[in-house]
């Protein structure tokens, strides 16, 4: 069969197909040969099945995602829907500033859904939204997501997503992560929000040589 | 390789470094010409099973200043008077061994009446591995006693794409050795021992992998360990499965960071990065991604006054110093907030 390979990523690999006549992605968690054998299979096992429920889990939330078509646990893949669009770490530097706050904002109420229903997404960067047909944002690898009402994983989800907006998107890192957390308000309403950005702010002063801001 | 060679003198510059961030007393000796002319270094020794005191290796370094600054001056053919400016570690790190470091270079540099150049120990790390390996703009995976860091270049500073959430993997691995009273004659560093322990391992014991997005954090890792020794587990076999775990975590985050990023080039350093099972691992994810693999070379893995010396070089070049009287250590001074004007 034609598999074209699109992307290569950090732990699986993304092929395109034709599955039943849909335009599909197979997402093939292969083994990584740096892990031995028993560890790594576990751990694909394991991040495949829960990959699935979760991105069905955030669907429902009213979070936009591939649709899954099929679970293929003897590969570890899943087949699902392609996304036709940007992902917005391309997205974002195109656009004028008004916009790229629409999206922040925008951005900002889908990690707000998730983490209302109980969802940790788990690797919020700018390479894991796609935008797609009419402005609507797909969220997409939940290879490390986790069920949890925590404040302290809410806090390094959208921690993560601060940080990828200050290392890839550093000229406007500030107000994409003030737009976020703007849109994140309209969903987890305001006391949440203080407290989750609160707890954003205690865990980066945790880290190593933070100097207290 | 580029040469540094400073346009508006003939003869390049030579920059004495001194390093005291932790346990080791360095002072290293470099010339603008991109060469490392002397480095020689001292490491404090805690008891048996005890960690560093930062007081007693303060001390230690105090102690032993003369002697290694002599002996530097000595390897690099060269008296005092020609040395050019003084760099100093100015952090992060421990407070009594900065500050015994930070005193012997001001005085130095009143002495001589020469420019005081603050270095970041990190960047000195990331620039002598950058020189002695070779590298233009790559991915660093620096692991050394104070950090587990995955941070590239980009627009005047070093941003960080993941890193510990607790302690670094060095930390970890010494922790575990002192815990699982695992000792060395010959070594100051107990992790080569773990090393060598984990080539006898047969047996893979589940042990917990903790990788969140970018970030990895190890104490729970630690406390499972040390938890396999009180069972009685084969020593050799948990030092094999500790080492697969943590190391396996590292090269993921690497690799998401790796895949975001599209360096062409991934450079390990740090003492940590002379473990082989972690260069092997890192070397993997590296090609699978089309990118090159460097490591820095044993000589300048460790803590060392070269690293100090050469980034002096870099920084004193792009105008950086400090008056002696600010010459303030810096503790918890963080990678990403440090300017860098040469890259």
């Amino acid at each position: 069969m034609f598999m074209p390979l699109i992307r290569k990523g950090a732990e699986a690999d993304l092929f395109l197909e034709d599955w039943y006549g849909l335009k599909t992605i197979r997402k093939m968690r292969k083994q990584k040969a740096y892990r031995i054998t028993s560890l790594d299979t576990s751990i694909r096992r394991e991040r495949t099945s829960h990959e699935a429920q979760i991105m069905h889990e955030a669907k429902l939330a009213g979070v936009p995602t591939p649709t899954i078509y099929m679970v293929d646990m003897a590969t570890t893949s899943i087949i699902m829907e392609y996304i036709e669009g940007t992902r917005i770490k391309e997205a974002l530097n195109e656009l004028s500033s008004i916009k790229r706050e629409n999206l922040c904002n925008l951005l900002g109420q889908l990690v707000g859904k998730l983490h209302l229903k109980g969802i940790i997404h788990g690797d919020l960067t700018t390479s894991n939204m796609i935008e797609g047909m009419n402005d609507k944002i797909f969220i997409i690898d939940f290879g490390l997501a986790e069920y949890s009402e925590e404040l302290e994983k809410r806090g390094v989800d959208l921690l993560l997503l601060k940080r990828a907006l200050q290392s890839t998107h550093y000229a406007y890192a500030k107000e994409c992560y003030d737009a976020v957390v703007k849109g994140y308000s309209k969903e987890m309403k305001n006391e949440a929000t203080k407290e989750v950005t609160q707890r954003v702010k205690e865990i980066e002063n945790r880290g190593r040589y933070a100097v207290e801001r | 390789m580029q040469s540094h060679v400073n346009s508006e003198k003939d003869t390049p510059l030579i920059c004495l470094g001194i390093e005291s961030t932790a346990h080791t007393f360095g002072v290293g000796i470099a010339s603008s010409s991109g060469k490392i002319i002397a480095n020689v270094n001292s490491t404090y020794r805690p008891p048996p099973e005890k960690g560093i005191h930062p007081r007693e290796a303060a001390q230690h370094h105090c102690e032993i200043a003369p002697k290694i600054l002599k002996q530097a001056l000595q390897d690099a053919s060269t008296s005092i008077e020609k040395i050019d400016f003084i760099a100093f570690s100015a952090g992060p790190g421990l407070g009594p061994t900065l500050r015994t470091g930070a005193t012997i270079a001001r005085a130095l540099a009143v002495w001589l009446d020469k420019p005081l150049v603050p270095v970041h120990h990190a960047i000195g790390h990331i620039e002598i591995a950058s020189l002695t390996a070779g590298t233009s703009d790559p991915l660093v995976i620096l692991v050394s006693g104070g950090h587990t860091t995955i941070t590239a270049y980009g627009n005047g500073r070093w941003r960080i794409f993941g890193e510990t959430e607790d302690i670094t993997l060095g930390n970890f691995l010494e922790k575990f050795a002192r815990e699982a009273k695992i000792s060395s004659s010959e070594s100051i560093f107990l992790a080569p021992i773990i090393e060598r322990l984990a080539k006898l391992g047969k047996e893979y014991i589940d042990l917990p992998y903790v990788v969140k997005g970018n970030d990895v954090s190890y104490s729970g890792l630690l406390t499972a360990a040390i938890r396999k020794v009180k069972e009685g587990k084969r020593i050799e076999d948990i030092c094999y499965s500790l080492q697969e775990v943590s190391f396996a975590m590292l090269a993921e985050a690497s690799e998401r960071a790796l895949a975001h990023t599209e360096k062409r080039e991934v450079l390990l350093t740090g003492g940590a990065a002379a473990n082989e099972r972690l260069q092997e691992m890192i070397r993997y994810i590296a090609e699978e991604h089309e990118a090159r693999f460097f490591v820095v070379p044993k000589t300048y893995s460790g803590d060392c006054g070269a690293q100090i010396a050469w980034t002096g070089i870099l920084a004193y070049l792009k105008g950086v110093k400090v008056e002696v009287e600010k010459s303030i250590i810096r503790p918890r001074w963080r990678l990403d907030q440090v300017r860098i004007p040469w890259r």
